[in-house]
């Protein structure tokens, strides 16, 4: 037992952690459980972009396009049928009638996802792998102006409201966990150690007989379902959004907290994430206006941004790897033979 | 006939702004494997100081907004770029995204997030007349300045001693390091060349929309991003070339597709740069080196 938890300590040790944190909640107002529970949904978020970039290298700036598409579809399955004849008055019928809860929604909002990155990966994933992120990048825009445009089924650029907000703490912690067991089973599987010889030397990987394309779209797809999960939950956090919700902004934040915490890693996905949403939650606060000893600070819209920047390049330039070095986490007591290597 | 040339005139006026945009970003890109993101907020400052000198002779101003943009972009390639150009290509990426973001917000917190309204001269505005067509002032100005601009720049790159070793180290630039050529240098000229064009592309871009605001940037980012993907990347001329493509296919899509399909033309855009893609995907040139070596 002691030897298998030994063994999967990197996995567990970040659900214990995860865990630990998300009881932050208690400490405060409603307010800290909301920042606890976005932090959540972007870990999902993050784990799903951890999926992809994370073993294959390849940068994906499209994997908020699929956040979008699980959060449309989790809102035209969970809006109660009472009203959505007035928010999405020309859906086809099947969908008009249809009514979820939160479970079957979120998880079909996630198969969704999954199957349009399948589709879309048919194309991208035979690219080289610069090509290949940045024609995730025209993914991204595509989504955003469709989404933003097609008022059947998104309400256009108005957006959507009325989604049922029944993701809570425990809710959103859940998934975080599930999302973990993912990309570590995931990272376990030959695919994975296949994509990982191809991100450290693509030709050297290619000689020795690994065609990386199905790898790939593998890792792609099942980090599609993650952000479509993702989106889900956010939709039925914040009850309403407009498609500006699935944009840069969101794209940089997850891939900053990716690659502040080291994006090889399953524990830098956690990490980074942590790490980044404490930040926000303080500069935030600053944002807001603070009083530190008889001082009245405030700062205008835009400093926490600034501030954030600041620290990611700061990151970048110091610490190339993130903050764990790309490293998973070890087994914390002294052990005779080290089970844990470099990922 | 005269809506056809009419929408002629109009691409190849947007196209050369985008050509400038995307050979921005490729020249860059060439040398250092790396798509900057942060061109499109280069554009936005040049933006802000156009708006700033509101009241300077339009020659000062734009002396004054190249100026500016060659300093931001000097001083980017130092401060950021410089300490993490032995990484890989995703961490330039990233560290591109990151000043990208810190410029969009400072000008945020300097400026408000109102957009300004701002114009280089009356002049452009001013309109030619010619039987039912009517040729804004703007448009013409702006193809000659691109045509000199980009003669100007194969100039530079085929005679002068900077533009050739320029040219070395986009073909290969550990070797070209090797040689004796210093690396600072090079790389600094490129952003120089490359704030030049951000400027150029700023000054044509505020003359067209009237206004400056934070994050206008966005567009040009998009659309110079994907002109050096048609393209080709790292190719100059592709970058051209794309900037060509994308810049008419926006005008012609915006021109002739049906009424209802209009709010769509950006996503009709993007799937031919995905079509573009799926049939060349190294591009529509594709450079010797665009192959990592091994």
């Amino acid at each position: 037992m002691a030897a298998r938890v030994k063994e999967h300590w990197p996995l567990l040790g970040l659900m214990l952690l995860t865990t630990l944190i998300a009881q932050v909640h208690f400490l405060g107002a409603e307010v800290v459980s909301r920042e606890v529970t976005t932090a959540l949904v972007n870990l999902v978020l993050v784990v799903g972009l951890y999926i992809f970039i994370g073993n294959s290298g390849v940068f994906s700036f499209g994997h908020i396009s699929f956040m979008a598409i699980g959060a449309y579809t989790t809102a035209i399955l969970v809006i109660p049928l009472s009203i959505k004849p007035y928010i999405l008055p020309n859906l086809p019928g099947f969908l008009a009638d249809a009514h979820l809860a939160f479970v079957p929604a979120t998880i079909i909002a996630g198969l969704v996802a999954a199957v349009f990155a399948a589709i879309i990966a048919v194309p991208l994933m035979r690219l080289s792998g610069l090509t290949a992120a940045l024609a995730t990048f025209a993914v991204l825009v595509i989504v955003f102006v469709v989404a933003d445009n097609w008022e059947t089924f998104t309400g256009g650029a108005s957006g959507l409201a009325n989604v049922p907000t029944q993701t809570g703490v425990y809710d959103a912690l859940a998934w975080a966990l599930v999302a973990l067991v993912v990309a570590y089973a995931f990272q376990r599987t030959r695919w994975a150690l296949k994509l990982r010889a191809s991100r450290e030397d693509e030709p050297a990987a290619r000689a020795v007989g690994i065609g990386v394309t199905l790898e790939r779209t593998i890792a792609f797809v099942l980090g599609a379902f993650l952000a479509g999960v993702g989106g889900s939950l956010f939709a039925q956090f914040l009850g309403a959004f407009t498609a500006q919700a699935f944009f840069l902004n969101i794209t940089f934040l997850t891939l900053m907290m990716l690659i502040v915490g080291g994006f090889t890693s399953l524990a830098g996905a956690v990490i980074g994430t942590i790490f980044i949403s404490a930040l926000s939650a303080l500069l935030i606060r600053v944002e807001d206006g603070v009083d530190i000893v008889g001082l009245h600070l405030q700062a205008t819209r835009g400093l926490r941004e600034v501030i954030l920047a600041l620290i990611m390049l700061l990151v970048l330039i110091l610490r190339p790897r993130g903050i764990t070095g790309g490293r998973e986490i070890r087994w914390p007591f002294r052990s005779a033979q080290p089970t844990v290597g470099r990922s | 006939m005269e809506a056809l040339i009419q929408n002629i005139i109009n691409a190849l006026s947007l196209s050369s702004l985008y050509a400038l945009i995307a050979l921005g970003m490729a020249i860059i890109f060439g040398i250092m494997r790396l798509m900057n993101f942060a061109q499109g907020d280069f554009i936005m400052v040049g933006g802000y100081a156009i708006v700033i000198l509101a009241d300077l002779p339009w020659p000062l101003k734009v002396l004054a907004t190249l100026l500016v943009v060659v300093a931001l972009a000097l001083a980017v390639e130092r401060l950021a770029f410089r300490p993490v150009r032995d990484s890989d290509p995703a961490t330039l990426l990233v560290t591109s995204f990151a000043v990208a973001f810190l410029l969009q917000n400072l000008a945020l917190i300097i400026f408000g997030s109102l957009a300004k309204a701002t114009t280089l001269s009356p002049f452009l505005l001013e309109v030619w007349r010619i039987g039912d067509l009517a040729v804004p002032k703007r448009d013409v100005v702006m193809i000659i300045t691109t045509l000199l601009l980009l003669a100007g720049l194969v100039a530079f790159l085929d005679r002068t001693a900077t533009g050739v070793q320029m040219r070395a180290a986009s073909e290969d630039f550990r070797m070209t390091q090797l040689l004796g050529v210093n690396a600072n240098k090079i790389v600094a000229s490129a952003f120089a060349v490359s704030g030049l064009l951000a400027a150029v592309a700023g000054l044509f871009l505020v003359s067209t929309t009237g206004t400056v605001s934070w994050n206008m940037g966005l567009n040009p980012l998009l659309v110079g991003f994907i002109a050096s993907v048609i393209g080709g990347l790292g190719s100059l001329r592709g970058a051209v070339l794309g900037g060509f493509a994308l810049g008419t296919i926006t005008v012609m899509l915006q021109a002739y597709l049906p009424l209802e399909l209009r709010p769509y033309r950006d996503a009709f855009a993007y799937s031919a740069v995905l079509l573009i893609l799926l049939l060349r995907p190294e591009g529509l040139i594709v450079e010797r080196t665009a192959k990592e070596r091994v």
